[in-house]
């Protein structure tokens, strides 16, 4: 496989992870610090893009419309914390499941009644519409390039906020030991709202600028989501650097899976077994990626928990 | 005992009643109904009297959906084939991913039997020659010989009742058995039950293949239900919507799966077809949540669960 | 390390007091014995057989069990169904789906007869959540003794309870001593010197005497890490 090809794989692969990333790490914060699973996570996301595209409508800019996106769909998860998750920290992980479920269901409806069925436009902005050229001559969507750079600059700035700042701290306190937390005088609610609020706009943030390359429809949350989850699992519940690592191989896994292995195959078998074959093994892998962390080590790659 | 007979007497006689009142297409819709009671009684035994909370069930109701989809196709399409070789393939799946799953404990459990389920959805999903993402049309209903036509109406209908009369039975027997017995005491303290002398995981293992079977089974039906089978029938989405079912009904109670369906395909079916709605029926999803929604905070024991006497 | 180098040696028809202060690693080491925790180096050896590799169930088969410190009975079964379920366990397969449990008249009868021994027949058919706290620990060394073990491990049956309940347990175990082979934990000095043949105390881990109560009474190291003055009077 030329040279090329794989490049642009792995910038695509990087970009996927880093996207991954972002909402990863607000699911695992959320899991880790209150022991919630949350699957209306993906919900926040939808709302994000759709938010973003309803946003770039009225106001004509993209970058305009981007941090009132964020903010937006960061008041959203606050309201949703604030009236009925909060409830939730409490009981079981099966009552979890099932009312942030119903919350899906809620939200894809919500979002079908204001903007109905069919998948809405969101286009890149103006500027980053072309190609741009990479040394060794190879072109590459100068958008996606933005969206890695974005996707490193969050990464830097959660690093940072996690491990050097005070909040930070309580944060992963919280995520090794609650009670502890709890005992040090933290606000705990306080704390929660903030926390569950940043990771609605990071899935904000991801939904708008995947926006303009996946489709912004109903559903999308779902899809992305269960990889999220993925990611959490093998990172290491509670672990930020465990949710940036597994993204980044969750992502290379798909990106890389899908665009190898059918040509593999195709070497290996006839086109007619290596054509079924090849997608839908790379569609496994990460589950098979998983499972293997599950059983090699249950607690993900960097468990946040002592 | 009399509630029961009162019960099937209803459930004979409501074809005929629809019948009579020109309403023939409520007849498909309660078949429909009868199946997904099964579905949802067999994620039941798993869920409410195993305790173990599996994301994945759609895969072995979809995986039978599919063996009977695929024969069909293929030209076999006697019952007595292709359904019991949708309750094996079901059974073998559930035996696979039971296996693994099981090593596995609280989040992690749910989150692998999930990815399991995704998995078979994307074998399915890749599988082009049988319809791959758009689905497969089946040519045809199975056929049960003796003369009777499963492509009536009235026929399928008793013949699924029949059926679900059937496994119900048998849930009923298992749950008072000795095995049922030990399935809800390693739910209620697992450790507890292994110091007495109980293989935990076995015992779970088996729960979860019969449980699997019998989605199998179900699945089965529904492709015959709809001449019709895709990928959907295996997404989590679907897992979902069978937990809702079985959360509705009441979790652990024995009508739990049969009520839950009953209630779910009624409000959906009141919901989306009802005119006070107007134009917003389409979005009959929205009230199902809200509903779901308040079942799962303020009465968790469901609505079988609200009817029961309360344990000393 | 909870365990260190401990070498404990049980006599067949003994009740073996094991005693030390908190966190000495007591129940830890019971949890190693029964196979629900486990252990780095060693061997534990029941009945001439090396358990060390068998799961917890097994080892219940071969004539182990014990009871918890914390609570652990199945609170929404009643005391019947408790007993029962451990009568069960132990008397043929329970991979039995068709039968109804209900007709097994032997089981619940033996169920019964354990109810008595432990002094709760007239709470039979209550839950297990229902109990007061001395009648959840009777269940929770019912239990134990419903599996019909040859050696049964006690982990501080007298937990909480008031000196009636104590004084019905000491009786108790005084009653079955016969049948089956005790290894006791226990802080209730009483009891301990009222029933051991033998006493082992552990302290950090470490097991420093094992001897007849008599002797315990009397050892300087044993006085000055846990029993004090407690015994002197």
């Amino acid at each position: 496989m030329s040279g090329i090809l794989f490049l642009e794989q792995s910038l695509n692969s990087l970009q996927f992870g880093l996207m991954l990333f972002l909402l990863a790490a607000g699911l695992t914060l959320v899991f880790g610090i209150m022991d919630m699973i949350n699957l209306a996570h993906g919900s926040l996301y939808m709302i994000g893009a759709y938010l973003m595209a309803e946003l770039v409508t009225q106001t004509g800019s993209f970058w305009v419309a981007l941090p009132l996106a964020l903010v937006a769909t960061a008041l959203v998860g606050a309201a949703l914390e604030v009236s009925l998750l909060r409830t939730l920290y409490e009981r079981d992980h099966l009552t979890q499941v099932l009312a942030t479920f119903a919350i899906i269901l809620i939200a894809n409806e919500a979002v079908r009644m204001i903007w109905g069925p069919q998948s809405i436009m969101l286009n890149a902005p103006a500027g980053l519409t072309g190609p741009v050229q990479l040394p060794g001559g190879m072109q590459y969507a100068s958008y996606r390039l933005a969206i890695i750079g974005v996707g490193v600059l969050v990464a830097l700035v959660l690093y940072f906020l996690v491990t050097k700042t005070r909040v930070g701290m309580l944060v992963r306190a919280g995520a090794s030991n609650r009670e502890m937390a709890v005992a040090m005088g933290v606000n705990i609610r306080r704390l929660f709202t903030a926390v569950f609020a940043l990771g609605a706009a990071l899935c904000a943030l991801a939904g708008a600028l995947l926006g303009p390359i996946l489709a912004v429809q109903v559903g999308m949350g779902e899809n992305i989501l269960i990889l999220a989850f993925v990611v959490i699992v093998i990172g290491g519940i509670g672990s930020i650097r465990g949710a940036f690592v597994g993204s980044l191989l969750v992502g290379l896994v798909d990106t890389m899976g899908r665009a190898l292995l059918p040509i593999a195959f195709a070497k290996m078998f006839p086109p007619q077994v290596a054509s079924n074959l090849g997608p839908a093994l790379s569609s496994i892998m990460i589950y098979v990626l998983m499972a293997a962390v599950l059983f090699l080590r249950p607690q993900g790659l960097f468990p946040a928990r002592g | 005992m009399k509630k029961i007979v009162i019960l099937a007497i209803v459930a004979c006689a409501f074809p005929l009643a629809m019948h009579a009142l020109d309403q023939g297409f409520y007849i498909s819709f309660a078949t429909r109904v009868l199946i997904y009671a099964m579905a949802a009684a067999s994620l039941n035994l798993v869920l409410g009297y195993g305790g173990m909370v599996s994301f994945g069930h759609a895969a072995f109701f979809g995986a039978g959906a599919y063996i009977v989809g695929i024969l069909t196709f293929e030209g076999v399409t006697s019952a007595w084939i292709t359904w019991p070789a949708a309750v094996a393939v079901a059974a073998l799946a559930a035996l696979v991913i039971g296996a693994l799953s099981l090593r596995t404990r609280g989040v992690y459990f749910i989150m692998i039997t999930l990815a399991f389920a995704q998995m078979m959805y994307y074998i399915f999903v890749s599988m082009k020659a049988y319809g791959g993402d758009d689905g497969l049309s089946l040519p045809r209903r199975s056929s049960l010989g003796f003369g009777v036509d499963l492509r009536n109406d009235f026929a399928w209908y008793y013949v699924v009742l029949f059926l679900l009369m059937i496994i119900l039975y048998l849930l009923h027997r298992l749950v008072h058995s000795r095995f049922g017995r030990v399935i809800e005491a390693i739910r209620e303290n697992e450790t507890r039950a292994a110091a007495i002398g109980y293989p935990v995981y076995r015992y779970r293992l088996a729960c979860f293949v019969i449980s699997g079977a019998i989605a199998g089974l179900a699945g089965a039906l529904i492709a015959n239900q709809t001449s019709y089978v895709s990928p959907a029938i295996l997404h989590w989405v679907q897992s979902g919507t069978l937990m809702i079912m079985v959360i509705l009904g009441g979790v652990g109670r024995f009508w739990g799966g049969p009520v839950g369906a009953a209630v779910l395909l009624t409000l959906e079916e009141v919901f989306s077809g009802s005119k006070l709605l107007g134009p917003y029926a389409l979005h009959w999803q929205l009230p199902v949540g809200a509903i779901l929604l308040a079942v799962v905070l303020f009465a968790p024991r469901g609505i079988a669960g609200a009817f029961a006497k309360r344990p000393q | 390390m909870a365990v260190d180098g401990v070498t404990l040696e049980v006599a067949a028809g003994e009740v073996h007091a094991l005693i030390g202060p908190n966190g000495a690693g007591k129940t830890t080491l019971i949890g190693q014995i029964s196979g629900s925790v486990g252990a780095d180096s060693g061997e534990i050896r029941f009945l001439d057989r090396d358990i060390t590799r068998l799961p917890s169930h097994q080892r219940v088969a071969a004539g182990l069990a014990r009871s918890y410190q914390i609570t652990s009975i199945f609170k929404r079964f009643s005391v019947l169904e408790n007993l029962a379920l451990a009568v069960q366990a132990r008397s043929g397969s329970s991979f039995s789906f068709w039968r109804p449990l209900a007709q097994e008249a032997a089981l619940f009868d033996e169920a019964r007869s354990i109810a008595d021994q432990v002094g709760l027949s007239h709470k039979i058919a209550s839950s297990g959540l229902s109990l007061a706290h001395g009648e959840q620990r009777a269940l929770e060394v019912g239990l134990a003794l419903a599996t019909r073990p040859k050696l049964v491990l006690l982990d501080e049956p007298m937990a909480g309870m008031g000196p009636e309940d104590a004084r019905r347990t000491i009786e108790l175990i005084g009653r079955i001593r016969a049948q089956v082979t005790v290894l006791l934990v226990e802080h209730d000095m009483d009891a301990v010197f009222r029933l051991a043949d033998r006493i082992s105390v552990m302290v950090a881990g470490r097991l420093i005497a094992t001897d007849s109560p008599e002797e315990i009474r009397m050892n300087e190291e044993v006085r000055k890490a846990y029993l004090g003055d407690e015994l002197a009077a």
